[in-house]
């Protein structure tokens, strides 16, 4: 087909779990994998005369999330109730926000890829509302009910649909989990639902000079990245497919979905058309008063708020000339980059911590499942390790080890080092005679050094290696090139 | 009933040790049992539990530990009003048995100022009604005249009271629950402030409209209530943090110079005449006692009724959507499939007047009505309350009648909705507004049948309201008369 072009337009809507420790409107525990039931009061149980109490710090942390999105913080906030049937909603209706949320009309700015401009995602409005319980199936003639995450505070994030592709919405929703988790507001874990993606989609094509829109599909709860990218990669190609075997495949004749992922298969699945949509019956919930947030408040919360993880990255990249990747990994955790920012500030080298971290301690964090902050380590021992490295004091093979000690014994770098035997001999005599040995061992070497000017760097390199090895990496560098370049400009 | 009956005689012997917790609610149960042969207001009563209650008070006092104002005092609670050692039903087939595990506030707070609940009284299903036919169980008779009604919803609990069994009982208003059956049977009933009484425990009807209040056979017996069971409840949101005066002591103090509204509205069309008179008569009562009369319109009165029944039928809609056969309550025997557990659940649970204020409410918030019906409703709800903000701004009080006729006959009004939804024209208004208000005896019928007197005050205004009617109660004797069988 000549001069066709399409254009996928997507939007998300993400459900974040809130880190409080108590639910949306009572005081039971947030606690994913107990007992069923054993989380659960007659507030969230939804019994006769049990009334529903905001939790101040899930608004909080809403508005913190808000402001990060660079959202407008509404002053005066409410209540509405969504009325549906569904066995894990206790109530038969959702507290949540319908026509004031909390925060709206933001934006988030993605970083360029490929050396092309930031990209602009708007934030549409973001809400605070309760979650449901779960249905356990179990066979096929019946379900169980468990209520102990119904109450749970959600916040509901919805952008405009500014997100061009399934790459793009994948570092959108990565991008969104960063900040979440950075700022508290989430402990984002996918695995428990923490966070919880809606994206929709569909596709504007050009065709003779006629624009097309497909139908608008709503891919429900998706919970990891990768399901992400792959739900909407194939949603596009399904939606381009249907439309090429059929041109009334469009939003105006064929209205919007709803649709499941199967990730197994790799396809989504028909679930319902919108028409099929309940009516909600939205009014203000009459048992709860609104919430008024005062300008003092939002600018406490916003003086909590501070640097932001795309933007330390961006000036970690800057100032320390780093990678991409590298200033990522640095700031993938809130924790982990304020703990590198502690080692500089104490006088730690700051290449040689950087390097540090993304090598030997992000493996040793790894590992052990934790982020390098969760390691433990302070920040001036990070500080003194890099900073015998940097001075020559051990060798960076030697740090390596000294940082796989110092997670066991509470002694300082240098102590663990000098006790290991790895602290780094300056004494020539015997520098001098581990080169001798490695003379001795590599004539062959010897002569390319010595005859052949293109050989030369090599030969002395490998020479070098071959002194350390010997060493057992005490060896000073420095001094063991020194004497090499002295031992071959002997005749 | 004589003064040795009233709460705060029952609480000064019982503290004293004159008179033993025991002893005053063996009496009661006994006084309920007759009471419940003849005018079956009961539908929850555990003479054992209940008696054991009575006697922990006795060794509460005993032990010398400090009781509270109410002690030995047995109450009657109406049963929409959570209290886990009875059941609480509602008088629905949907909660038949069902058991809260958990107290009320105002349950609480009377147990831990010495009161001992004795039974759960009959209302209207879910409260949804003015004659406490709506009972899934049985009707509830009026003591003066077993062939009328007592009024509703809070029926059961005003007949406790009438009938001279208990000298409390707590019902709930919505739209008169409490104000309209006092008046039908004889005793003084006050519907606080939204707010001024936490709401937790109390089962939902009308979240914005709905309050718990007294009955009692006298003003002070009603101060002596609410300054129990009133104040801030962090549990709900809409009880308000109001500086909480002591009612009771607020009555020694003569209201002053009262300024006391008779609205226009009030005596229209619909008002029966003896109704009319006594109302009238109660008007020169006050004027003999200093009070000035004011003459004043709240134009809005006339849609204050079709503006809540699209309110309350609104709410409850909602608030009756868990009852749905899946988490506790009836649940339908044989369902086809799931949606089956809903649908047959409700419709058996239900009697037809829950049903039909469910199908309005959900009706007046689905799209495309809800801004025609529930909207609007809100925005009349807004200008009844500025009439009365207008209206106190010339007056302290407004006094009228609490329903337009005395006591009607069981049935006569069942087969015609809107006629039963007329009882509360006098009402309604003072729960769209959320002020304070409370009915007392204020005449007879010729035929003998109680009529009742309406006073409304600003918000959180209980004091000087009880101060008004006290002065009332001491210069009149209609809330000392019972009807005949119960004269003690």
């Amino acid at each position: 087909m000549s001069n066709l072009t399409i254009r996928p337009i997507i939007g998300m809507e993400t459900h974040v779990q809130l880190a409080t420790r108590t639910k949306m409107f009572c005081g039971c525990p947030v606690e994913f994998g107990a007992e069923p039931n054993s989380r659960v009061c007659p507030v969230c149980l939804g019994l006769p005369g049990a009334l529903p109490v905001i939790n101040r710090r899930a608004v909080d942390l809403a508005i913190r999330m808000g402001l990060a999105l660079n959202c407008r913080i509404a002053t005066f906030s409410k209540w509405d109730r969504k009325s549906y049937y569904y066995p894990d909603l206790p109530k038969n209706y959702q507290i949540s926000q319908y026509d004031l949320p909390i925060a709206a009309e933001g934006h988030f700015e993605l970083p360029p890829r490929d050396a092309g401009e930031p990209r602009r995602v708007r934030i549409r409005r973001a809400h605070l509302e309760e979650d449901a319980g779960k249905n356990l199936h179990e066979g096929l003639d019946h379900t169980r009910v468990d209520l102990n995450r119904a109450g749970t505070p959600l916040l509901e994030i919805v952008t405009e649909p500014d997100l061009a592709s399934a790459d793009e919405a994948f570092a959108f929703a990565s991008e969104l989990q960063r900040l979440a988790v950075w700022l508290g507001v989430s402990e984002g874990v996918m695995q428990k639902g923490q966070m919880r993606f809606e994206p929709n989609v569909n596709v504007a094509i050009t065709f003779g000079g006629v624009e097309y829109r497909t139908p608008i599909a709503e891919i429900k709860n998706l919970n990891s990245f990768r399901a992400i990218r792959n739900a909407i990669a194939y949603e596009i190609d399904r939606q381009v497919g249907e439309w090429r075997r059929d041109h009334d495949y469009t939003l105006e004749k064929c209205g919007k979905l709803n649709l499941g992922w199967d990730d197994d298969r790799g396809v989504t699945e028909f679930q319902r058309s919108k028409e099929e949509a309940h009516d909600y019956r939205y009014f203000p919930d009459p048992d709860l008063v609104p919430v008024t947030i005062s300008a003092e408040q939002i600018d406490a919360i916003r003086s909590e708020i501070g640097e932001l993880p795309l933007a330390r990255q961006e000036r970690l990249r800057m100032q320390l000339a780093l990678t991409d990747v590298d200033a990522a990994t640095l700031t993938a955790d809130r924790a982990t980059s304020d703990l590198l920012a502690a080692a500089i500030a104490v006088g730690g080298d700051p290449k040689t911590l950087c390097k540090q971290f993304i090598s030997f301690w992000s493996a040793q964090a790894n590992a052990r499942s934790t982020t390098i902050a969760g390691l433990g380590v302070s920040a001036p021992r990070l500080a003194e390790l890099a900073n015998l490295t940097r001075d020559g004091t051990i060798s960076a093979t030697a740090a390596a080890t000294v940082a796989q000690k110092m997670l066991d014994v509470p002694a300082a770098p240098r102590e663990i080092a000098a006790a290991a035997g790895l602290l780094q001999v300056r004494d020539e005599a015997a520098t001098r005679e581990w080169v001798e040995q490695a003379v001795a061992a590599n004539p062959q070497a010897v002569r390319d050094a010595k005859e052949n000017p293109r050989k030369r760097q090599a030969a002395a390199g490998f020479l070098r290696g071959q002194v350390m090895k010997i060493s057992g990496g005490k060896a000073n560098p420095k001094l063991v090139g020194e004497l090499i370049e002295r031992r071959l400009a002997e005749p | 009933m004589t003064d040795e009956q009233s709460a705060r005689q029952i609480a000064q012997d019982v503290a004293a040790r004159k008179r033993s917790a025991e002893s005053v609610v063996a009496n009661a149960l006994d006084r309920l049992h007759a009471a419940d042969n003849a005018y079956q207001l009961l539908v929850a009563l555990d003479a054992d539990g209940t008696l054991a209650r009575a006697r922990d008070v006795d060794r509460r006092i005993a032990a010398g530990q400090r009781i509270g104002p109410l002690a030995g005092v047995p109450v009657a609670i109406k049963d929409n009003i959570c209290t886990s050692f009875l059941p609480t039903t509602c008088a629905s087939r949907i909660l038949d048995g069902f058991r809260p595990p958990y107290d009320a506030h105002v349950v609480e707070k009377l147990r831990a100022a010495g009161a001992v609940i004795v039974a759960k009284t009959n209302l209207d299903e879910f409260a949804m009604g003015s004659s406490t036919e709506n009972s899934a169980l049985r009707p509830t008779r009026n003591p003066w005249d077993p062939q009328r009604v007592p009024g509703g919803s809070s029926g059961g609990s005003a007949v406790a009271v009438a009938a001279r069994a208990v000298p409390i009982a707590l019902g709930s208003d919505t739209g008169g629950s409490i104000r309209q059956p006092a008046s039908l049977c004889g005793v003084c009933g006050l519907k606080p402030t939204y707010g001024r009484v936490s709401r937790y425990g109390l089962v939902a009807f009308a979240s914005s409209l709905d309050q718990v209040g007294p009955f009692a056979t006298d003003v002070h017996d009603l101060a002596l209530v609410l300054s129990v069971i009133a104040g801030h409840d962090a549990r709900d949101s809409t009880a308000v943090d109001e500086p909480l005066p002591d009612y009771a002591a607020e009555l020694d103090r003569p209201p002053g110079k009262l300024r006391i509204g008779r609205v226009r509205e009030h005596f229209a069309e619909g008002l029966d005449p003896p109704v009319a008179a006594a109302v009238d008569a109660a008007f020169e009562t006050f004027r003999s006692l200093g009070a000035e009369i004011v003459d004043l319109s709240l134009p809005h009165a006339p849609y204050a009724v079709a503006c809540y029944y699209l309110i309350c039928t609104a709410e409850a809609s909602s608030n009756l959507a868990r009852y749905d056969g899946v988490h506790y309550g009836y649940r339908t025997p044989r369902p086809a499939d799931y949606v089956d557990v809903y649908a047959a659940s409700r419709a058996e649970g239900f009697g037809p007047e829950v049903k039909r204020r469910i199908m309005l409410g959900t009706f007046a918030l689905s799209s495309g009505y809800h801004d025609a019906y529930y909207l609007r409703a809100l925005r009349v709800r807004t200008l009844i309350k500025n009439d009365f903000l207008g209206a106190f701004r010339s007056c302290d009080l407004i006094l009228g009648p609490t329903t337009p006729t005395a006591a009607f006959r069981l049935g006569e009004k069942t087969e015609d909705p809107l006629a039963m939804y007329l009882a509360d024209i006098y009402t309604v208004s003072a729960n769209l507004a959320g002020i304070p208000a409370l009915s007392i005896p204020c005449g007879f019928t010729p035929d003998g049948l109680p009529i009742g007197m309406q006073l409304a005050g600003p918000l959180f205004a209980e004091a000087r309201l009880l101060q008004a009617a006290a002065a009332y109660q001491s210069r009149t004797t209609w809330h000392t008369r019972a009807p005949a069988s119960n004269r003690s």
